[in-house]
């Protein structure tokens, strides 16, 4: 299906419960050339990991390939840190669709919750959906 | 570092440099979940329009993080954000490298924002990079 303004407004499930493990952070900020630090918390852009997750559920229910996405823009709006042992979820919705030069300019938020429904953090996104090059 | 209570509006923040390898994005693929191909696959990579190989812009992102990290240790970040204005793109062998640097913003509140600078090769990557800290 493709991307157009039809989706603008449209909102889609929320991501498999996903808990925030040590060895998952751990992981996640070696992986950018940092460590772990109890005291200092978990690294700020850790939220992406079900960010991503609600991306990538959209892209599926959209047919849209992902190897055709580039990231545009992110920005975190943290209401607390996430701490090891949340069980967290993001929902996204589409909140606009342009077209530039043969690509879709996709802006999305996601709302990430706690186990308890309470937000966590909302992070704003916009994806560019490259057209065919060829 | 510095504790948070003695930053100051107008502060320069140091420049710190960060280098990025094909293997760290790998390593990033998997602890992010983003698989996109674009990040680890030179022929997709070509193939949609890209230059080459280009970092997740969340890895750059990660970086300020560690940044803010280092300029302000333990403090809460309360938003974090930035555009990709321009790709970072890793080479097959050797690194990129990512520079941030900034300045202390203003003071709102027990909120403090940062002004930010992040380069590579002396271009910049990320667009309005901001990230506030509470402290």
């Amino acid at each position: 299906m493709p991307i157009d303004a039809s989706l603008v407004g449209r909102g889609y499930p929320p991501t498999q419960p996903y808990p925030v493990t040590t060895d998952a952070v751990v992981a996640f900020a070696t992986s950018v050339g940092g460590s772990y630090d109890v005291a200092a918390g978990l690294p700020p852009t850790f939220p992406i990991v079900v960010t991503f997750a609600a991306l990538q559920d959209f892209l599926d229910v959209e047919q849209v390939e992902l190897s055709r996405i580039v990231h545009g823009d992110q920005r975190f709006r943290y209401e607390r840190p996430v701490v090891i042992g949340d069980v967290l979820t993001a929902a996204l919705t589409v909140t606009g669709v342009r077209s530039i030069g043969g690509n879709d300019i996709v802006s999305t938020s996601s709302e990430i919750v706690d186990a308890s429904g309470s937000v966590v953090c909302t992070a704003t996104a916009t994806i560019v959906h490259r057209g065919a090059t060829a | 570092m510095s504790a948070i209570s003695d930053l100051t509006t107008g502060d320069a923040l140091p420049e710190v440099t960060y280098e990025i390898t094909r293997a760290d994005l790998v390593a990033y693929a998997a602890a992010s979940g983003d698989q996109n191909p674009i990040h680890q696959d030179e022929e997709i990579a070509l193939a949609v329009g890209l230059p080459g190989v280009i970092a997740h812009g969340m890895y750059t992102l990660a970086l300020v993080g560690r940044a803010v990290g280092a300029w302000a240790p333990g403090a809460e970040v309360v938003e974090l954000g930035a555009k990709f204005v321009a790709p970072v793109v890793v080479p097959a062998t050797g690194a990129a490298r990512v520079t941030v640097s900034g300045t202390v913003g203003a003071r709102t509140d027990d909120l403090l924002a940062l002004a930010l600078v992040v380069t590579s090769d002396g271009t910049k990557v990320l667009g309005a990079p901001k990230a506030t800290i509470r402290g």
